[in-house]
């Protein structure tokens, strides 16, 4: 089967006036579909370096990073843009709902900016369902718990039927118990509805707790645990 | 969906939704008050010009179209000369004085010529002159100096005894005798311009040609001509005066708008970083931003709409002797000003918006 994503040799250098300051240093990562896959690094290791060029918002120094076949290192900022309408989906550690837009509005502005015409209802609900937040729809992010906001965000990470994934941190923000369930929701996302998903996170448990596989990284490498 | 965000960024902060609307208000307000009043003031004019009822106008050739006059150079026995034509039914001069602080006119008239040309003056209070220094003023006037029959006024530093006020629309709206203004402007057997009518309104062109070959090089007019140069086209600086108001409020509606998006932009930082993580294209970004400034525009433009109408309501509550007319045309035009200042403010801060790197507006706090 081939891997929904193939990273090899993947740098990427920030430049900071006369500074660069080397982020990824070689990473080499294979993704397969319907994988759970857990990033695991402290602060400044470069996992959310990692999920930025995985996501398509930045564009990587040098190497390859495959997503769904389609080259990132190859490919424009309007590319890298539409990339991310529909194959992939975002979750943040600090949720990123839009405070002005109720929380089924926020799911709403991700179809429109999609143009998806082909919602899958059916397969939203069941989404909805899992998450659990069916009554909350109406309220607005400030009406809405941590674990209610990020369960939105999950909800409208999956709104257009995203190919992967990508959560950055996404218990970062929460207590015990509703990061229990938040990463509870992701394992069931990806058993029951076989969602391949890369979440970056620095807690190793989290990862041990919810991925098929964990990899750690440090100083922008992919190293041994 | 997109528009439910525009309207709900605008809900987010009334303050400075209210203040960018009040901005776009005020631009419309002074782009309708001050086209409405000079063409309210000119077409005032014309309408009150067409009152004399005549047919023709002769202006000497010192005159400068249909400008207002404060000269007499018409010599008195062409009036004669003129009442005397075949196919004139009448004629009559006038003296004519313009008040350059409100561009209104004192007028010298003969007041039974000019009574029966015109089909006579309807008074309100009092009556015809009976002295030299009597003057007759309209409505208008008298509501404006708040003056009434038997008061006196000062004209060039005399007491003139208002003996009359009379309805409004007929060519000037202070009258006093023409003998009386000769002797005080040195007018002694001079005119202004000469008004005729005709026996037979249908020969005003053959009339005019006729004139022409007696006067050549005297400005002569059928009245529906003259009437339809009263108009900004024969008041360079008047068009020059509007053109710098329309600047100036389309400046204050540009730097408002500039503003207030400016500060939406930078205060929604993260949230254009958040709608570029879910794919959002630069110009859905511009999209939203212009929206956003079309609404505020559209509320602006409305609102300046009612102004303008409350401030003609109270000029002319307060200055019943300025006129303000505000076309529907002008609605439009206003309109169609103030939303390209508005876009062209919203220019620069949808550009930045759509140039937002994506990761350093996810982290912007």
């Amino acid at each position: 089967m081939p891997h929904i994503i193939e990273v090899a040799d993947l740098t990427k250098v920030y430049r900071m006036g006369r500074v660069s300051v080397p982020a990824l240093r070689g990473i080499n990562l294979a993704v397969e579909p319907g994988e759970f896959l857990a990033v695991v690094g402290p602060s400044g290791s470069g996992k959310s370096t990692l999920f930025y060029v995985i996501g398509g918002l930045t564009s990587p120094t040098s190497g390859r990073a495959c997503i769904d076949g389609q080259d990132l290192s190859q490919m424009s900022d309007a590319e890298r843009t539409r990339l991310r309408k529909r194959t992939i989906g975002f979750v943040f550690q600090k949720f990123n709902l839009l405070p002005t837009l109720t929380a089924a509005e926020n799911i709403g502005i991700a179809r429109d900016i999609a143009g998806n015409r082909n919602f899958d209802r059916v397969h939203f609900d069941e989404i909805l369902r899992l998450l659990g937040i069916g009554d909350r729809l109406s309220h607005k992010p400030f009406a809405l718990s941590g674990g209610e906001q990020q369960r939105v965000a999950i909800a409208r990470a999956l709104a257009n039927s995203p190919k992967i994934l990508l959560a950055d941190e996404p218990t970062g923000n929460l207590d015990t118990q509703n990061s229990q369930t938040v990463l509870q929701m992701l394992k069931d996302l990806n058993r029951r509805l076989g969602q391949t998903i890369l979440m970056i996170t620095h807690n190793p448990g989290a990862g041990t707790f919810c991925a098929h596989r964990t990899v750690h990284m440090r100083d922008g490498r992919i190293v041994e645990p | 969906m997109v528009n439910r965000l525009v309207w709900q960024n605008l809900l987010h902060r009334p303050i400075r939704t209210l203040l960018s609307v009040t901005a776009v208000a005020v631009e419309i307000t002074l782009i309708l008050t001050v086209v409405g009043l000079s063409h309210g003031m000119l077409e005032e004019s014309a309408r009150r010009t067409r009152g004399v009822g005549a047919d023709i106008i002769v202006r000497p050739s010192t005159s400068q179209a249909a400008m207002g006059l404060s000269s007499a150079e018409l010599n008195e026995k062409l009036q004669d000369k003129l009442a005397s034509m075949p196919r004139v039914e009448m004629a009559t001069g006038t003296t004519v004085y313009l008040l350059t602080s409100n561009f209104q006119t004192i007028t010298g008239v003969d007041l039974a010529g000019f009574s029966r040309m015109c089909g006579g003056l309807k008074y309100v209070a009092g009556g015809p002159f009976e002295q030299p220094f009597d003057a007759i003023i309209d409505e208008v006037w008298a509501k404006e100096k708040n003056v009434t029959v038997g008061q006196n006024m000062q004209i060039w530093n005399r007491n003139f005894r208002i003996v009359g006020i009379v309805e409004p629309g007929k060519l000037s709206r202070v009258f006093i005798p023409i003998a009386t203004m000769q002797d005080l402007m040195g007018w002694r057997g001079k005119l202004s311009q000469i008004y005729l009518k005709l026996r037979n309104p249908d020969d005003t062109a053959t009339i005019i040609g006729e004139l022409k070959q007696l006067l050549p090089g005297y400005y002569i007019y059928s009245m529906a001509e003259f009437t339809s140069l009263i108009s900004i086209n024969s008041y360079p600086a008047l068009g020059t005066f509007i053109r710098v108001v329309i600047g100036l409020a389309v400046t204050i509606g540009f730097l408002v708008v500039m503003l207030s998006m400016y500060t939406a932009i930078l205060e929604r930082t993260r949230e254009i970083g958040i709608l570029k993580s879910l794919g959002a294209s630069r110009l859905y970004i511009v999209g939203i931003v212009i929206r956003e400034t079309l609404v505020l525009t559209l509320l602006g433009i409305g609102a300046g709409i009612a102004l303008s109408h409350g401030a003609k309501g109270v000029i002319q509550q307060y200055f019943p002797i300025l006129t303000v007319s505000l076309h529907r045309e002008w609605w439009l035009w206003a309109g169609l000003i103030a939303v390209g200042g508005g876009m062209l403010g919203a220019l620069y801060p949808a550009a930045r918006a759509a140039r937002q790197d994506p990761i350093a507006a996810l982290a912007y706090e």
